[in-house]
């Protein structure tokens, strides 16, 4: 066990309105953090803060609201860029969501970058949004995409990585947490395989930022994406961190309102970072909730979290280790693994173990979870999947593995097993 | 008393169960007038669809697949029951079927004439599930249409 200040769940549950529902007439368990986490009170209400108080466009206006609003937008700027150690807020540009980081990076940077013949490393697990970018890529350039596959024990194979990356490599992007398996990679060592020979390494954080201390500069990352949805943060935002004398040459790649500096009929010329990259009204309520959602996350702190998760990790890997005819995938042990468990049985389907759980209020996530290509390659068409959170205890691992129990012999009595 | 799995008795009905554990219709066919591959995005089901035509009748069916059991034994009950249908009886009957799935009253003739099929109106509950049961209907018409333009 970890030493440190263990998190105080039932606290934490409490700023969770959502976590006292009732579904199918059981509380609510809720286990499909890695698709989308809960919002506590604080995130809810600095929502209806904004809106309520002081909604108004930012960075162009000069009365008062439109002042409050532009200092608390880039405020929340400021608090992310602390959370993951950002050299400066200008690194920092607001997105969507994790997919809009990295298609900003394959088209803007990619389009300047990546030429016929070169190469783009990716890997194994990665889900579809750090696929698809770099196909399209690679396809419109001319270039070849290059994937380092998994071990038997559900690692990357880094092996096979320095031998994949080469002169020709011009990007690595690698998850740094599989939202399927729940392994961390060694993203430093990708980064000092990708800057030895000259090319620069992408971080997809979506499954990390949000349940560990992440320090971009430590990492030695050039880009890192990530979504606030998953960290307690509002839908509909997102992060790219971009190394500053990278972004600064990096042509924009949506234009409009707030990303010129000045415009003629004839032609255009561009603001600085991070507005380059931040063209019409951005998402400024949801960016402002997000920065709520980080001081969250950071009154907690970070180290206690990730401590917290591998404790709760532990114990279902445990009681998984207990279970006839459900299978794992990923890790069976809990170091360099974060809060993902999942698994397929030997004859029912994901769906039908979902649609059981459910009916005992139970939230989990089936089906290819956006991985198509990694559920494949483990000789199955869908998987289901437990992630938790901070808000999630070892009592609700048990309500989940009784679930099971139950739902297997549901359908052992069906006939289906 | 909280409630437990019983209520998912109406979603897996044994005939349901049945086809699920025996598909119909599975040998694959060696000369098919078209063929065709479905696949839900949002969950990754998949069901391979071969029919054979005699003229207009759909003579021959095979369905094969990968997924959960309702897609799956959605497969082999359609098959069932459009096997020996011409394509006009086989579109009305998935006219008939999506019907069902939307919640409209069944008369008894369409009851009668969606035979076993009707043992997937327990689906009707669980919103989520209703692609699941559709996804054999919608390859058997993009089937039926390949097979009219190969003529």
């Amino acid at each position: 066990m970890t030493p440190g200040a263990p998190l105080d769940v039932q606290r934490i549950r409490a700023d969770f309105p959502i976590l006292t529902r009732q579904v199918n007439g059981h509380t609510l368990t809720y286990l499909d953090n890695a698709a989308t986490s809960q919002k506590p009170r604080q995130v809810i209400e600095s929502l209806v803060d904004y809106y309520e108080r002081y909604n108004s466009n930012v960075h162009r206006g000069v009365h008062t609201l439109s002042i409050e609003a532009t200092e608390a937008y880039e405020e929340a700027r400021g608090k992310v860029q602390r959370f993951i150690n950002a050299p400066s807020p200008e690194s920092v540009i607001w997105t969507r969501n994790t997919s809009e980081s990295l298609n900003l990076v394959a088209y803007s940077w990619g389009e300047a970058n990546v030429g016929a013949g070169d190469e783009i490393v990716t890997t194994a697990m990665e889900h579809h949004s750090d696929i698809v970018p770099w196909q399209q890529l690679a396809m419109r350039e001319g270039a070849t995409l290059k994937i380092i596959p998994e071990t038997e024990t559900g690692r990357l194979d880094m092996e096979q990585a320095a031998s994949l990356i080469t002169e020709r490599t011009k990007i690595v992007a690698a998850t740094h947490m599989s939202n399927v398996l729940g392994t961390v990679n060694d993203i430093k060592a990708l980064a000092d395989a990708a800057h030895k020979v000259g090319a620069v390494m992408l971080v997809d954080g979506a499954q990390s930022v949000p349940h560990m201390p992440v320090d971009v500069q430590a990492l030695d990352c050039d880009f890192m994406a990530f979504s606030a949805h998953k960290m307690l943060g509002p839908t509909g935002i997102g992060v790219l961190y971009g190394r500053p004398e990278i972004l600064e040459v990096m042509p924009p790649w949506m234009f409009g309102g707030d990303m010129i500096l000045e415009v003629s009929y004839e032609d255009a010329s561009w603001n600085d970072l991070p507005y380059r990259f931040e063209a019409g009204t951005p998402n400024i309520a949801d960016a402002i909730a997000t920065g709520v959602a980080v001081d969250y996350l950071s009154a907690l702190g970070m180290d206690n979290v990730w401590a917290h998760e591998q404790q709760v990790t532990a114990y279902a890997l445990g009681k998984f280790a207990g279970l006839d005819g459900f299978n794992l995938l990923g890790p069976r042990e809990v170091e360099d693994k974060g809060a993902v468990i999942s698994f397929s049985h030997d004859s029912v389907h994901s769906h039908d173990l979902g649609t059981a759980l459910d009916q005992l209020g139970i939230a989990i996530r089936t089906g290819h979870h956006c991985a198509m290509p990694l559920i494949r390659s483990h000789g199955i068409v869908s998987a289901a999947r437990a992630s938790f959170y901070i808000y999630n205890t070892e009592a609700e691992v048990d309500i989940l593995v009784d679930g099971l129990i139950e739902a297997e012999s549901y359908f052992s009595k069906a006939g289906i097993l | 008393m909280q409630k437990g799995l019983g209520d998912l008795d109406e979603l897996y009905q044994e005939v349901l169960l049945d086809h699920y554990r025996n598909p119909r219709n599975t040998g694959r066919l060696d000369d098919p007038a078209s063929e065709v591959d479905a696949v839900n995005p949002f969950c990754g089901d998949e069901i391979h669809m071969q029919l054979g035509m005699d003229g207009d009748t759909l003579s021959r069916i095979s369905v094969t697949g990968q997924g959960c059991s309702i897609s799956q034994a959605a497969g082999s009950l359609l098959s069932e029951l459009v096997e020996g249908k011409t394509s006009e009886e086989a579109r009305e009957l998935r006219e008939l079927f999506r019907g069902m799935m939307m919640g409209e009253e069944l008369s008894d003739d369409v009851a009668d004439r969606l035979d076993d099929n009707l043992a997937l109106q327990g689906v009707r509950r669980f919103p989520v599930r209703i692609k699941c049961a559709l996804l054999s209907w919608s390859a058997l018409i993009d089937a039926l249409d390949k097979a009219a333009t190969a003529e």
